[in-house]
């Protein structure tokens, strides 16, 4: 699949009609998903024929590019029952099979390294401090290949560190920086369009062998 | 929630030792078709639970699905296998991929916490006291 193909197909998604602050509802657009997911399969080849794990699914983007891009097992997860039935219709819009699974991050339990590649846009965690680590960490305790991930530009040393000393990566790697247009989704945003840049991540997971 | 996801999903409520295997009581299910790619059972085989499998197959009434035992890989990924209706490579991936448990419930073996599946979705949410 072309980029711009699955880019157009991420466009015709339903987004959340109404963001729910406190949990950083902020919608992954079509052009951060499609680069993001694109980049994973055609450089490193953490998408076709794996299993992949979107955490904070939201509408499920980023669970649906992964699908679209022939992931052989998709598993979309977030703590928003609304949100987990709108990856549904958006994805059966699109007559792609995933799984959902309502559940908080933080308390998940997935065995036996059964995931391939962890996918995610997390909160950013300026609402929830340290939101964005307890995603990053459990992504690295999960995957047992690849976490791609997206976080401020401005946070990029600390994520950095915390990835290779806490959460056991054994590499970190920015890929690209992206500019992150929010559009105004909530009452706080004061500017009409708050443009954020971004990183791409990829981090590696240390060698695991399956129990 | 298909048997793949069934297979790595665990309880983390409180008291859980493992909350692995999650016993499956399903009262609705329903089989969709989807291509079977031997490379991908080769690569995830050796990774899944046979036990936690077999169990929840058996749980919704295919007794007949998979044995007890593991066939050995040469069977599995025998030549021609995965043409062949019946299988054991066609089996496992129909026990994985093609069953979607649409309602029904998940028990913790350690504590028989109840996660509820809904049109699909199981609910792994857990209290502020059972964290």
């Amino acid at each position: 699949m072309k980029l711009k193909q699955l880019e157009g197909l991420l466009g015709g998604l339903t987004q959340f009609p109404a963001p729910k602050v406190e949990l950083e509802q902020y919608p992954t657009g079509p052009h951060i998903a499609s680069r993001m997911l694109y980049t994973a399969e055609n450089s490193f080849d953490d998408i076709t024929g794996k299993v992949v794990a979107d955490f904070g699914c939201g509408c499920g983007t980023l669970a649906v590019a992964s699908a679209l891009l022939d992931a052989e097992h998709v598993i979309g997860i977030d703590i928003d029952p609304q949100s987990l039935e709108l990856a549904q219709e958006n994805s059966a819009d699109l007559e792609l099979d995933i799984d959902l699974i309502w559940s908080d991050i933080k308390s998940l339990n997935l065995k036996g390294f059964l995931v391939d590649t962890v996918v995610m846009n997390p909160p950013f965690g300026t609402r929830k401090k340290g939101a964005d680590m307890e995603f990053l960490s459990m992504g690295l305790k999960v995957a047992s290949q690849a976490v791609y991930s997206l976080h401020k530009t401005s946070t990029r040393e600390h994520i950095k560190k915390a990835a290779l000393r806490d959460f056991g990566a054994v590499s970190a790697e920015v890929l690209c920086e992206l500019r992150y247009d929010l559009p105004q989704s909530y009452k706080f945003h004061k500017k009409r369009e708050v443009d954020i840049a971004v990183d791409l991540w990829r981090f590696v997971p240390k060698a695991r062998r399956s129990s | 929630m298909r048997l793949l996801t069934h297979n790595m999903l665990a309880s983390n409520v409180r008291g859980a030792t493992t909350g692995y295997p999650l016993k499956l009581e399903a009262t609705k299910f329903v089989t969709k078709e989807v291509e079977l790619n031997a490379d991908f059972l080769r690569g995830l085989l050796p990774k899944i639970d046979w036990r936690a499998l077999v169990a929840a197959t058996r749980a919704l009434g295919l007794s007949e699905l998979l044995p007890e035992e593991q066939p050995s890989e040469e069977e599995i990924f025998a030549e021609g296998a995965a043409d062949v209706d019946g299988s054991a490579i066609r089996r496992i991936h129909h026990a994985l991929l093609e069953i979607h448990v649409q309602e029904g419930s998940l028990v913790c073996p350690d504590t028989n916490r109840c996660f509820p599946i809904d049109k699909g979705i199981p609910n792994m949410m857990l209290h502020e006291d059972e964290v």
